[in-house]
Protein backbone atom coordinates (compact mmCIF):
# COMPACT_ATOMS: atom_id res chain seq x y z
CA UNK A 1 0.00 0.00 0.00
CA UNK A 2 1.16 3.76 -0.91
CA UNK A 3 -0.28 6.86 -0.94
CA UNK A 4 1.00 9.00 -3.96
CA UNK A 5 0.27 12.66 -4.66
CA UNK A 6 -2.98 11.42 -6.86
CA UNK A 7 -4.56 9.78 -4.10
CA UNK A 8 -3.60 12.52 -1.88
CA UNK A 9 -5.73 14.78 -4.16
CA UNK A 10 -8.64 12.90 -5.30
CA UNK A 11 -9.11 12.51 -0.85
CA UNK A 12 -8.76 15.96 -0.56
CA UNK A 13 -11.44 16.45 -3.19
CA UNK A 14 -13.11 13.63 -1.51
CA UNK A 15 -13.29 15.45 1.64
CA UNK A 16 -13.44 18.98 0.31
CA UNK A 17 -10.25 20.16 1.85
CA UNK A 18 -8.31 22.44 -0.61
CA UNK A 19 -4.30 21.79 0.41
CA UNK A 20 -1.57 23.28 -1.08
CA UNK A 21 1.44 21.58 -2.67
CA UNK A 22 3.36 21.79 0.52
CA UNK A 23 0.74 20.49 2.78
CA UNK A 24 0.08 17.73 -0.09
CA UNK A 25 4.09 16.67 0.11
CA UNK A 26 3.45 16.35 4.00
CA UNK A 27 0.33 14.57 3.71
CA UNK A 28 1.95 12.06 1.58
CA UNK A 29 4.43 10.89 4.06
CA UNK A 30 1.91 11.12 6.89
CA UNK A 31 -0.36 9.28 5.75
CA UNK A 32 1.72 6.86 4.30
CA UNK A 33 3.23 6.12 7.88
CA UNK A 34 0.10 6.51 9.67
CA UNK A 35 -1.38 4.00 7.25
CA UNK A 36 1.60 1.90 7.23
CA UNK A 37 1.12 1.57 11.20
CA UNK A 38 -2.91 0.09 11.01
CA UNK A 39 -2.29 -2.30 8.80
CA UNK A 40 -0.91 -4.04 11.52
CA UNK A 41 -4.81 -4.90 11.81
CA UNK A 42 -4.34 -6.89 8.95
CA UNK A 43 -2.39 -10.02 11.18
CA UNK A 44 -5.53 -10.14 13.15
CA UNK A 45 -7.88 -13.09 12.51
CA UNK A 46 -11.24 -11.64 12.04
CA UNK A 47 -13.10 -14.46 10.59
CA UNK A 48 -16.82 -14.79 11.37
CA UNK A 49 -16.21 -11.68 13.82
CA UNK A 50 -19.02 -9.61 13.61
CA UNK A 51 -18.41 -5.72 13.09
CA UNK A 52 -18.93 -3.35 16.20
CA UNK A 53 -20.64 0.04 15.23
CA UNK A 54 -21.32 0.75 18.49
CA UNK A 55 -20.93 -0.28 22.44
CA UNK A 56 -24.57 0.96 23.07
CA UNK A 57 -26.63 -2.17 23.47
CA UNK A 58 -29.99 -0.50 24.46
CA UNK A 59 -32.93 -0.95 21.83
CA UNK A 60 -33.76 2.52 20.34
CA UNK A 61 -37.65 3.59 21.47
CA UNK A 62 -40.19 4.85 19.11
CA UNK A 63 -41.41 8.43 19.41
CA UNK A 64 -44.36 9.89 17.87
CA UNK A 65 -43.73 11.73 14.55
CA UNK A 66 -44.44 15.07 15.66
CA UNK A 67 -42.32 18.30 14.29
CA UNK A 68 -40.75 19.85 17.34
CA UNK A 69 -38.82 23.27 17.02
CA UNK A 70 -38.01 26.10 19.78
CA UNK A 71 -35.64 27.86 17.36
CA UNK A 72 -37.23 30.75 14.96
CA UNK A 73 -35.18 31.58 11.75
CA UNK A 74 -33.57 34.08 13.16
CA UNK A 75 -31.61 33.23 16.27
CA UNK A 76 -30.31 29.96 13.10
CA UNK A 77 -29.72 33.11 10.50
CA UNK A 78 -27.83 35.08 13.11
CA UNK A 79 -24.59 32.33 13.03
CA UNK A 80 -24.19 32.24 9.25
CA UNK A 81 -21.66 33.83 7.25
CA UNK A 82 -24.43 35.48 4.80
CA UNK A 83 -28.11 35.60 4.82
CA UNK A 84 -30.38 37.80 2.77
CA UNK A 85 -34.61 37.79 3.26
CA UNK A 86 -34.16 34.42 5.64
CA UNK A 87 -32.28 32.44 3.47
CA UNK A 88 -28.31 31.52 3.29
CA UNK A 89 -26.59 32.97 0.75
CA UNK A 90 -24.37 30.96 -1.27
CA UNK A 91 -22.27 31.67 -4.47
CA UNK A 92 -24.47 31.68 -7.75
CA UNK A 93 -24.73 27.52 -8.38
CA UNK A 94 -26.45 27.63 -12.02
CA UNK A 95 -25.48 29.51 -15.03
CA UNK B 1 -10.06 37.44 51.25
CA UNK B 2 -9.51 33.48 52.25
CA UNK B 3 -7.20 31.53 50.35
CA UNK B 4 -9.60 28.92 48.02
CA UNK B 5 -6.94 27.83 45.85
CA UNK B 6 -6.61 23.97 47.13
CA UNK B 7 -10.33 23.95 48.05
CA UNK B 8 -12.13 20.69 46.94
CA UNK B 9 -15.96 21.08 45.76
CA UNK B 10 -17.00 19.08 48.57
CA UNK B 11 -15.27 21.48 51.25
CA UNK B 12 -16.20 24.23 48.88
CA UNK B 13 -19.74 22.70 49.67
CA UNK B 14 -19.30 22.37 53.29
CA UNK B 15 -17.98 26.54 53.86
CA UNK B 16 -20.71 27.98 51.98
CA UNK B 17 -23.32 25.75 53.85
CA UNK B 18 -21.49 26.66 57.46
CA UNK B 19 -22.01 30.50 56.12
CA UNK B 20 -17.76 30.76 56.31
CA UNK B 21 -17.87 32.22 52.81
CA UNK B 22 -20.24 32.98 49.82
CA UNK B 23 -20.38 31.56 46.29
CA UNK B 24 -19.87 35.63 45.10
CA UNK B 25 -16.68 35.67 47.37
CA UNK B 26 -15.47 32.33 45.72
CA UNK B 27 -16.32 32.85 42.60
CA UNK B 28 -15.05 36.56 42.66
CA UNK B 29 -11.75 34.96 44.14
CA UNK B 30 -11.31 32.46 41.05
CA UNK B 31 -11.99 35.74 38.32
CA UNK B 32 -8.82 37.37 39.89
CA UNK B 33 -6.80 34.35 39.70
CA UNK B 34 -7.87 33.59 36.05
CA UNK B 35 -6.89 37.23 35.31
CA UNK B 36 -3.57 36.49 37.16
CA UNK B 37 -2.97 33.58 34.85
CA UNK B 38 -3.30 34.51 31.99
CA UNK B 39 0.12 33.39 30.64
CA UNK B 40 -1.92 29.59 31.22
CA UNK B 41 -4.20 30.18 28.30
CA UNK B 42 -6.32 28.03 29.80
CA UNK B 43 -9.70 29.65 28.79
CA UNK B 44 -10.60 30.61 25.64
CA UNK B 45 -14.05 32.72 26.42
CA UNK B 46 -14.24 34.14 30.29
CA UNK B 47 -18.33 34.68 31.01
CA UNK B 48 -17.37 36.61 34.46
CA UNK B 49 -20.72 38.46 34.39
CA UNK B 50 -22.45 35.42 34.11
CA UNK B 51 -20.46 33.84 37.03
CA UNK B 52 -21.20 37.03 39.37
CA UNK B 53 -24.95 36.70 38.15
CA UNK B 54 -25.18 33.07 39.06
CA UNK B 55 -23.04 33.47 42.22
CA UNK B 56 -26.04 35.88 43.61
CA UNK B 57 -28.90 33.49 43.00
CA UNK B 58 -26.69 31.06 44.84
CA UNK B 59 -26.27 32.91 47.99
CA UNK B 60 -29.49 33.64 47.45
CA UNK B 61 -30.55 30.08 47.42
CA UNK B 62 -28.36 28.73 50.53
CA UNK B 63 -29.78 31.91 52.37
CA UNK B 64 -33.14 30.41 51.96
CA UNK B 65 -32.08 26.82 52.54
CA UNK B 66 -32.82 25.81 48.97
CA UNK B 67 -29.14 25.03 47.99
CA UNK B 68 -29.34 22.67 45.51
CA UNK B 69 -26.17 19.78 44.44
CA UNK B 70 -23.48 21.96 43.77
CA UNK B 71 -25.07 25.34 44.92
CA UNK B 72 -22.20 28.37 44.23
CA UNK B 73 -19.72 26.05 42.91
CA UNK B 74 -17.36 27.98 40.11
CA UNK B 75 -16.34 25.31 37.32
CA UNK B 76 -14.90 25.65 33.56
CA UNK B 77 -17.09 24.11 30.73
CA UNK B 78 -15.31 22.43 28.34
CA UNK B 79 -15.17 23.97 25.19
CA UNK B 80 -17.02 21.29 23.40
CA UNK B 81 -20.07 22.33 25.12
CA UNK B 82 -22.50 24.23 23.55
CA UNK B 83 -23.68 26.98 25.75
CA UNK B 84 -26.35 29.43 25.20
CA UNK B 85 -25.59 32.63 24.32
CA UNK B 86 -22.07 31.96 25.11
CA UNK B 87 -19.66 31.34 22.39
CA UNK B 88 -18.53 27.67 21.80
CA UNK B 89 -15.40 27.12 19.40
CA UNK B 90 -14.26 23.59 19.77
CA UNK B 91 -10.85 25.09 19.72
CA UNK B 92 -11.37 25.67 16.07
CA UNK B 93 -10.95 28.85 13.74
CA UNK B 94 -13.89 27.43 11.66
CA UNK B 95 -15.89 27.80 14.78
CA UNK B 96 -14.35 31.07 16.18
CA UNK B 97 -17.38 33.39 15.81
CA UNK B 98 -19.93 30.63 16.80
CA UNK B 99 -22.25 31.32 19.52
CA UNK B 100 -25.28 28.65 19.92
CA UNK B 101 -28.55 29.32 20.72
CA UNK B 102 -29.50 26.15 22.86
CA UNK B 103 -27.61 24.64 25.86
CA UNK B 104 -26.21 20.96 25.81
CA UNK B 105 -27.72 18.76 27.99
CA UNK B 106 -24.67 18.17 30.41
CA UNK B 107 -23.80 21.56 30.97
CA UNK B 108 -27.61 22.40 31.51
CA UNK B 109 -27.43 20.03 34.03
CA UNK B 110 -24.64 21.30 36.18
CA UNK B 111 -26.32 24.76 35.79
CA UNK B 112 -29.36 23.21 36.84
CA UNK B 113 -27.72 21.42 40.11
CA UNK B 114 -26.64 25.20 41.38
CA UNK B 115 -22.38 25.20 39.21
CA UNK B 116 -20.98 28.26 38.14
CA UNK B 117 -19.83 28.76 35.03
CA UNK B 118 -16.24 30.90 34.85
CA UNK B 119 -15.91 30.30 31.33
CA UNK B 120 -14.92 28.16 28.21
CA UNK B 121 -11.80 26.09 28.72
CA UNK B 122 -9.11 25.65 26.23
CA UNK B 123 -9.18 22.46 23.98
CA UNK B 124 -7.01 20.56 21.17
CA UNK B 125 -8.99 21.53 17.89
CA UNK B 126 -12.18 19.62 17.58
CA UNK B 127 -11.21 17.19 20.90
CA UNK B 128 -8.43 15.86 18.46
CA UNK B 129 -4.54 15.99 20.49
CA UNK B 130 -3.50 14.69 23.49
CA UNK B 131 -0.69 18.00 24.43
CA UNK B 132 -3.34 20.76 23.62
CA UNK B 133 -1.25 21.60 20.72
CA UNK B 134 -3.92 21.59 18.28
CA UNK B 135 -6.36 25.00 19.19
CA UNK B 136 -6.31 27.27 17.13
CA UNK B 137 -6.58 29.70 20.40
CA UNK B 138 -2.57 28.91 21.28
CA UNK B 139 -1.53 25.84 23.70
CA UNK B 140 -2.12 25.86 27.06
CA UNK B 141 0.78 25.21 30.08
CA UNK B 142 1.02 22.90 32.30
CA UNK B 143 1.03 24.39 35.94
CA UNK B 144 3.30 22.04 37.16
CA UNK B 145 5.77 23.02 34.52
CA UNK B 146 7.20 25.21 36.99
CA UNK B 147 8.57 22.92 39.47
CA UNK B 148 10.89 21.89 36.63
CA UNK B 149 11.59 25.17 34.86
CA UNK B 150 10.09 23.95 31.75
CA UNK B 151 7.54 24.78 29.84
CA UNK B 152 5.14 21.54 29.79
CA UNK B 153 1.99 19.80 28.20
CA UNK B 154 -1.06 19.53 30.13
CA UNK B 155 -2.50 16.84 28.12
CA UNK B 156 -5.05 16.87 25.88
CA UNK B 157 -7.57 17.14 24.49
CA UNK B 158 -9.00 18.91 27.85
CA UNK B 159 -5.87 20.48 28.75
CA UNK B 160 -7.38 23.70 29.41
CA UNK B 161 -10.10 21.87 31.99
CA UNK B 162 -6.85 20.10 33.82
CA UNK B 163 -4.77 22.89 33.85
CA UNK B 164 -7.29 25.07 35.41
CA UNK B 165 -8.06 22.97 38.69
CA UNK B 166 -4.86 22.05 38.54
CA UNK B 167 -3.79 25.84 38.88
CA UNK B 168 -6.43 26.45 41.06
CA UNK B 169 -8.76 28.80 38.71
CA UNK B 170 -11.81 26.86 39.12
CA UNK B 171 -13.12 24.14 41.53
CA UNK B 172 -13.25 21.68 38.83
CA UNK B 173 -14.14 21.30 35.31
CA UNK B 174 -16.10 19.12 32.33
CA UNK B 175 -13.87 17.31 30.07
CA UNK B 176 -14.44 15.12 26.86
CA UNK B 177 -12.82 11.81 26.98
CA UNK B 178 -12.83 9.84 22.66
CA UNK B 179 -9.55 8.30 23.63
CA UNK B 180 -8.46 8.97 27.09
CA UNK B 181 -9.22 12.95 26.13
CA UNK B 182 -9.79 13.22 30.33
CA UNK B 183 -7.64 10.53 31.75
CA UNK B 184 -4.43 11.87 30.17
CA UNK B 185 -4.82 15.20 30.90
CA UNK B 186 -5.63 14.53 34.33
CA UNK B 187 -2.91 12.45 35.19
CA UNK B 188 -0.43 15.11 33.29
CA UNK B 189 -1.99 17.48 35.86
CA UNK B 190 -2.09 15.61 39.41
CA UNK B 191 -5.82 15.60 39.16
CA UNK B 192 -8.46 12.79 39.27
CA UNK B 193 -10.29 12.29 35.58
CA UNK B 194 -13.56 10.21 34.83
CA UNK B 195 -15.10 9.02 31.72
CA UNK B 196 -17.90 7.48 32.70
CA UNK B 197 -19.87 4.21 30.47
CA UNK B 198 -20.70 5.37 27.31
CA UNK B 199 -24.19 6.48 27.30
CA UNK B 200 -24.77 7.98 30.83
CA UNK B 201 -23.54 11.88 29.96
CA UNK B 202 -25.88 12.81 26.90
CA UNK B 203 -24.45 14.10 23.99
CA UNK B 204 -26.40 16.49 22.90
CA UNK B 205 -25.09 19.84 22.20
CA UNK B 206 -21.43 18.39 22.79
CA UNK B 207 -19.63 19.03 19.52
CA UNK B 208 -19.02 15.99 18.15
CA UNK B 209 -15.51 14.14 17.22
CA UNK B 210 -16.39 10.27 16.76
CA UNK B 211 -20.07 9.59 18.20
CA UNK B 212 -19.62 5.74 18.81
CA UNK B 213 -16.85 7.19 21.28
CA UNK B 214 -17.35 10.70 22.94
CA UNK B 215 -18.20 11.08 26.27
CA UNK B 216 -18.32 13.29 28.94
CA UNK B 217 -16.69 13.59 32.09
CA UNK B 218 -15.37 15.17 35.40
CA UNK B 219 -11.51 16.61 36.32
CA UNK B 220 -11.77 17.41 39.74
CA UNK B 221 -9.23 17.63 42.16
CA UNK B 222 -10.59 14.62 44.58
CA UNK B 223 -12.52 11.22 43.64
CA UNK B 224 -15.55 12.60 46.24
CA UNK B 225 -15.62 15.76 43.94
CA UNK B 226 -15.73 13.33 40.97
CA UNK B 227 -18.67 11.67 42.04
CA UNK B 228 -20.36 14.71 42.82
CA UNK B 229 -19.83 16.42 39.27
CA UNK B 230 -20.38 13.23 37.85
CA UNK B 231 -24.36 12.70 39.75
CA UNK B 232 -24.42 16.33 38.44
CA UNK B 233 -23.60 15.54 34.84
CA UNK B 234 -25.74 12.34 34.07
CA UNK B 235 -29.32 11.71 32.79
CA UNK B 236 -31.00 9.96 30.41
CA UNK B 237 -32.03 12.25 27.55
CA UNK B 238 -34.18 11.61 24.62
CA UNK B 239 -32.54 13.99 22.90
CA UNK B 240 -29.10 11.82 22.41
CA UNK B 241 -30.55 8.37 20.39
CA UNK B 242 -27.61 6.58 22.39
CA UNK B 243 -28.31 7.93 26.08
CA UNK B 244 -28.71 5.18 28.45
CA UNK B 245 -31.88 4.73 30.42
CA UNK B 246 -29.82 2.33 32.78
CA UNK B 247 -30.81 3.66 36.32
CA UNK B 248 -28.55 6.19 37.88
CA UNK B 249 -27.38 5.32 41.29
CA UNK B 250 -26.04 7.58 43.95
CA UNK B 251 -22.58 7.42 42.87
CA UNK B 252 -21.39 9.08 46.57
CA UNK B 253 -22.24 5.44 47.75
CA UNK B 254 -18.76 4.85 46.59
CA UNK B 255 -18.06 5.24 50.12
CA UNK B 256 -19.98 2.21 51.76
CA UNK B 257 -18.15 -0.18 49.17
CA UNK B 258 -15.59 -1.89 50.35
CA UNK B 259 -12.60 -3.59 48.14
CA UNK B 260 -11.88 -6.18 50.49
CA UNK B 261 -12.92 -9.50 48.71
CA UNK B 262 -12.65 -7.59 45.20
CA UNK B 263 -10.94 -9.14 42.31
CA UNK B 264 -8.42 -6.50 40.63
CA UNK B 265 -7.36 -7.86 37.37
CA UNK B 266 -3.69 -6.54 36.02
CA UNK B 267 -3.71 -6.75 32.34
CA UNK B 268 -0.14 -8.05 31.63
CA UNK B 269 -0.04 -6.72 27.97
CA UNK B 270 -0.32 -2.84 30.03
CA UNK B 271 3.64 -3.88 30.69
CA UNK B 272 4.11 -2.24 27.14
CA UNK B 273 7.71 -1.70 25.61
CA UNK B 274 8.37 2.45 26.27
CA UNK B 275 6.45 2.06 29.83
CA UNK B 276 8.20 4.49 31.95
CA UNK B 277 10.36 2.74 34.94
CA UNK B 278 8.92 5.19 38.02
CA UNK B 279 5.36 4.79 36.46
CA UNK B 280 5.66 0.80 36.53
CA UNK B 281 6.84 1.21 39.92
CA UNK B 282 3.85 3.76 41.05
CA UNK B 283 1.62 0.99 39.53
CA UNK B 284 3.47 -2.04 41.62
CA UNK B 285 2.91 0.01 45.03
CA UNK B 286 -0.58 0.32 43.38
CA UNK B 287 -1.21 -3.54 43.35
CA UNK B 288 0.28 -3.67 47.19
CA UNK B 289 -2.24 -0.95 47.98
CA UNK B 290 -4.84 -2.89 47.20
CA UNK B 291 -3.41 -6.04 48.70
CA UNK B 292 -3.23 -4.27 51.92
CA UNK B 293 -6.64 -3.69 51.50
CA UNK B 294 -7.85 -7.15 51.45
CA UNK B 295 -8.70 -6.86 47.33
CA UNK B 296 -7.49 -10.40 45.42
CA UNK B 297 -4.67 -9.65 42.76
CA UNK B 298 -4.97 -12.00 39.87
CA UNK B 299 -3.09 -11.27 36.33
CA UNK B 300 -5.15 -11.32 33.50
CA UNK B 301 -5.04 -11.24 29.43
CA UNK B 302 -6.45 -8.47 27.06
CA UNK B 303 -5.07 -10.34 24.20
CA UNK B 304 -6.20 -7.79 21.43
CA UNK B 305 -4.56 -4.21 23.23
CA UNK B 306 -2.08 -3.94 21.16
CA UNK B 307 -4.34 -3.27 18.29
CA UNK B 308 -6.81 -1.11 20.32
CA UNK B 309 -4.86 1.95 18.96
CA UNK B 310 -4.40 1.21 15.18
CA UNK B 311 -8.51 0.40 15.70
CA UNK B 312 -8.86 3.26 17.13
CA UNK B 313 -7.12 5.71 14.40
CA UNK B 314 -9.27 4.47 11.48
CA UNK B 315 -12.72 4.66 13.51
CA UNK B 316 -12.26 7.68 15.15
CA UNK B 317 -11.04 9.88 12.28
CA UNK B 318 -14.13 7.75 10.01
CA UNK B 319 -16.66 9.09 12.18
CA UNK B 320 -14.67 12.38 12.79
CA UNK B 321 -14.75 12.68 8.08
CA UNK B 322 -18.44 12.71 8.62
CA UNK B 323 -19.24 14.48 11.44
CA UNK B 324 -17.12 17.44 10.23
CA UNK B 325 -18.64 17.32 7.07
CA UNK B 326 -20.93 19.37 8.65
CA UNK B 327 -18.75 22.36 8.33
CA UNK B 328 -19.02 24.20 5.24
CA UNK B 329 -19.31 27.51 5.51
CA UNK B 330 -22.59 28.14 5.18
CA UNK B 331 -25.11 27.82 7.85
CA UNK B 332 -22.53 28.54 10.62
CA UNK B 333 -18.77 29.44 10.87
CA UNK B 334 -15.80 30.50 8.77
CA UNK B 335 -16.41 30.94 5.32
CA UNK B 336 -13.78 31.62 2.94
CA UNK B 337 -15.51 33.52 -0.13
CA UNK B 338 -15.14 32.00 -3.42
CA UNK B 339 -16.60 31.94 -6.99
CA UNK B 340 -18.55 28.51 -7.50
CA UNK B 341 -20.12 26.87 -4.57
CA UNK B 342 -17.54 23.57 -4.76
CA UNK B 343 -14.67 26.21 -4.11
CA UNK B 344 -15.82 27.93 -1.21
CA UNK B 345 -16.12 24.31 1.00
CA UNK B 346 -12.64 23.92 -0.13
CA UNK B 347 -11.29 26.68 0.88
CA UNK B 348 -13.31 27.19 3.52
CA UNK B 349 -12.48 23.78 4.73
CA UNK B 350 -8.70 24.27 3.70
CA UNK B 351 -8.27 27.64 5.77
CA UNK B 352 -10.77 27.04 8.48
CA UNK B 353 -9.54 23.69 10.05
CA UNK B 354 -6.11 23.30 11.29
CA UNK B 355 -2.98 20.37 10.69
CA UNK B 356 -3.96 17.71 12.75
CA UNK B 357 -7.55 18.23 11.57
CA UNK B 358 -7.65 17.87 8.32
CA UNK B 359 -4.64 14.91 8.73
CA UNK B 360 -7.41 12.93 10.49
CA UNK B 361 -10.34 14.01 7.91
CA UNK B 362 -7.72 12.57 5.14
CA UNK B 363 -7.42 9.03 6.93
CA UNK B 364 -11.32 9.02 7.93
CA UNK B 365 -12.20 10.11 4.19
CA UNK B 366 -9.32 7.35 3.09
CA UNK B 367 -10.83 4.54 4.98
CA UNK B 368 -14.03 5.44 3.67
CA UNK B 369 -13.56 5.48 0.72
CA UNK B 370 -14.54 2.87 -2.38
CA UNK B 371 -12.03 -0.21 -2.41
CA UNK B 372 -10.59 0.78 1.03
CA UNK B 373 -13.95 0.51 3.12
CA UNK B 374 -13.21 -3.25 3.90
CA UNK B 375 -9.79 -3.44 4.23
CA UNK B 376 -9.64 -0.63 6.92
CA UNK B 377 -13.11 0.35 8.57
CA UNK B 378 -14.91 -3.09 8.56
CA UNK B 379 -11.57 -4.64 9.68
CA UNK B 380 -11.30 -1.99 12.62
CA UNK B 381 -15.04 -2.51 13.69
CA UNK B 382 -14.75 -6.36 13.99
CA UNK B 383 -11.34 -6.03 16.06
CA UNK B 384 -13.11 -3.34 18.23
CA UNK B 385 -15.18 -6.33 19.11
CA UNK B 386 -12.63 -8.28 19.86
CA UNK B 387 -11.05 -5.57 22.32
CA UNK B 388 -14.46 -5.25 23.95
CA UNK B 389 -14.70 -9.01 23.40
CA UNK B 390 -11.57 -9.70 26.05
CA UNK B 391 -12.68 -7.25 28.71
CA UNK B 392 -15.84 -9.03 28.76
CA UNK B 393 -14.31 -12.43 29.26
CA UNK B 394 -11.79 -10.58 31.68
CA UNK B 395 -14.81 -9.29 33.64
CA UNK B 396 -16.03 -12.87 34.12
CA UNK B 397 -12.76 -13.82 36.51
CA UNK B 398 -12.29 -9.84 37.93
CA UNK B 399 -13.89 -6.58 39.26
CA UNK B 400 -12.03 -4.02 38.15
CA UNK B 401 -8.48 -3.52 36.20
CA UNK B 402 -5.84 -1.61 37.29
CA UNK B 403 -2.92 -0.24 34.44
CA UNK B 404 -1.02 2.85 34.67
CA UNK B 405 -3.17 5.96 32.70
CA UNK B 406 0.32 6.98 30.38
CA UNK B 407 2.99 5.18 29.54
CA UNK B 408 4.96 8.79 29.72
CA UNK B 409 5.02 11.55 32.60
CA UNK B 410 4.08 15.29 30.82
CA UNK B 411 6.11 16.46 28.62
CA UNK B 412 7.64 19.78 27.16
CA UNK B 413 5.85 21.91 24.37
CA UNK B 414 7.37 21.56 21.33
CA UNK B 415 8.05 17.58 21.63
CA UNK B 416 6.34 14.78 19.77
CA UNK B 417 5.37 17.24 17.15
CA UNK B 418 7.43 15.80 13.79
CA UNK B 419 5.91 12.53 13.95
CA UNK B 420 1.65 12.24 14.58
CA UNK B 421 2.35 8.71 15.71
CA UNK B 422 4.65 9.40 18.21
CA UNK B 423 2.14 11.52 19.61
CA UNK B 424 -1.00 8.86 19.64
CA UNK B 425 0.92 6.79 21.70
CA UNK B 426 0.09 8.67 24.58
CA UNK B 427 -3.30 7.30 24.27
CA UNK B 428 -2.18 3.75 24.06
CA UNK B 429 -3.29 2.66 27.53
CA UNK B 430 -6.58 4.80 27.68
CA UNK B 431 -8.43 3.75 24.26
CA UNK B 432 -8.81 0.24 24.92
CA UNK B 433 -12.12 1.03 27.65
CA UNK B 434 -12.34 3.95 25.30
CA UNK B 435 -13.15 1.02 22.47
CA UNK B 436 -15.13 -1.39 24.82
CA UNK B 437 -17.33 1.91 25.95
CA UNK B 438 -15.86 1.24 29.62
CA UNK B 439 -16.41 3.63 32.98
CA UNK B 440 -12.63 4.59 33.73
CA UNK B 441 -11.09 6.99 36.63
CA UNK B 442 -7.42 8.17 36.54
CA UNK B 443 -6.08 9.16 40.12
CA UNK B 444 -2.83 10.81 41.16
CA UNK B 445 -0.59 8.33 42.43
CA UNK B 446 2.57 8.94 43.06
CA UNK B 447 5.61 11.45 41.19
CA UNK B 448 8.51 10.62 38.93
CA UNK B 449 11.66 11.63 40.23
CA UNK B 450 11.27 15.50 39.10
CA UNK B 451 7.87 15.22 41.23
CA UNK B 452 5.64 15.37 38.28
CA UNK B 453 2.94 13.21 38.77
CA UNK B 454 1.69 9.63 37.83
CA UNK B 455 -2.20 8.63 37.53
CA UNK B 456 -3.45 5.09 37.86
CA UNK B 457 -5.99 4.15 35.63
CA UNK B 458 -9.16 1.78 37.01
CA UNK B 459 -11.58 0.27 34.40
CA UNK B 460 -14.28 -1.04 35.61
CA UNK B 461 -17.19 -3.07 34.26
CA UNK B 462 -20.21 -1.14 32.12
CA UNK B 463 -22.44 1.01 34.60
CA UNK B 464 -20.36 0.21 37.61
CA UNK B 465 -18.89 3.66 38.19
CA UNK B 466 -19.37 3.25 41.95
CA UNK B 467 -16.71 0.49 42.19
CA UNK B 468 -14.41 3.15 40.03
CA UNK B 469 -14.66 5.47 42.49
CA UNK B 470 -14.43 2.97 45.40
CA UNK B 471 -10.90 1.84 44.28
CA UNK B 472 -10.42 5.61 43.21
CA UNK B 473 -10.40 6.17 46.78
CA UNK B 474 -8.36 3.11 47.81
CA UNK B 475 -5.60 5.01 46.22
CA UNK B 476 -6.24 8.22 47.57
CA UNK B 477 -5.85 6.85 50.93
CA UNK B 478 -3.01 4.95 50.08
CA UNK B 479 -0.72 6.94 47.89
CA UNK B 480 0.88 9.13 51.14
CA UNK B 481 0.14 12.48 50.65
Amino acid sequence: MSIDNSTVKKVAKLARIEINEEEETTLIIELNNILGWVDELKQVNTDSVEPMLSVFNESMQMREDKAESNFDNNQILDNSPESNSGFFVVPKVVE
Amino acid sequence: MNDFENLSISSAIEGLANKNFTSLELTEFFIKKIEKNKDLNCFITSTFDKAIEMAKISDQKIKENEARPLEGIPIGMKDLFCTNGVRTTAGSKILENFVPFYESTVSNNLWNSGAIMLGKTNMDEFAMGSANTTSFFGNVKNPLGSKVNKELVPGGSSGGSASAVSSGLCLGSTGSDTGGSIRQPASFCGLVGLKPTYGRCSRFGMIAFASSLDQAGPITKTVEDSALMLQAMVSFDKRDSTSSRQSIPDFSDFKKLSIKGKRIGIPKEYMIDGLNSDIKKIWDSGISWFKSEGAEILEISLPHTKSALPTYYIIAPAEASANLARYDGIRYGFRHNADDLNDLYQKTRGFGFGKEVKRRLMIGTYVLSAGYYDAYYLKALKVRKLISQDFEDSFQKCDLILTPTTPNVAFAIGEKQTNPIEMYLNDVLTVPASLAGLPAISVPSGFNSEKLPIGLQLIGKPFDEISVLAAGAVIEESRGF
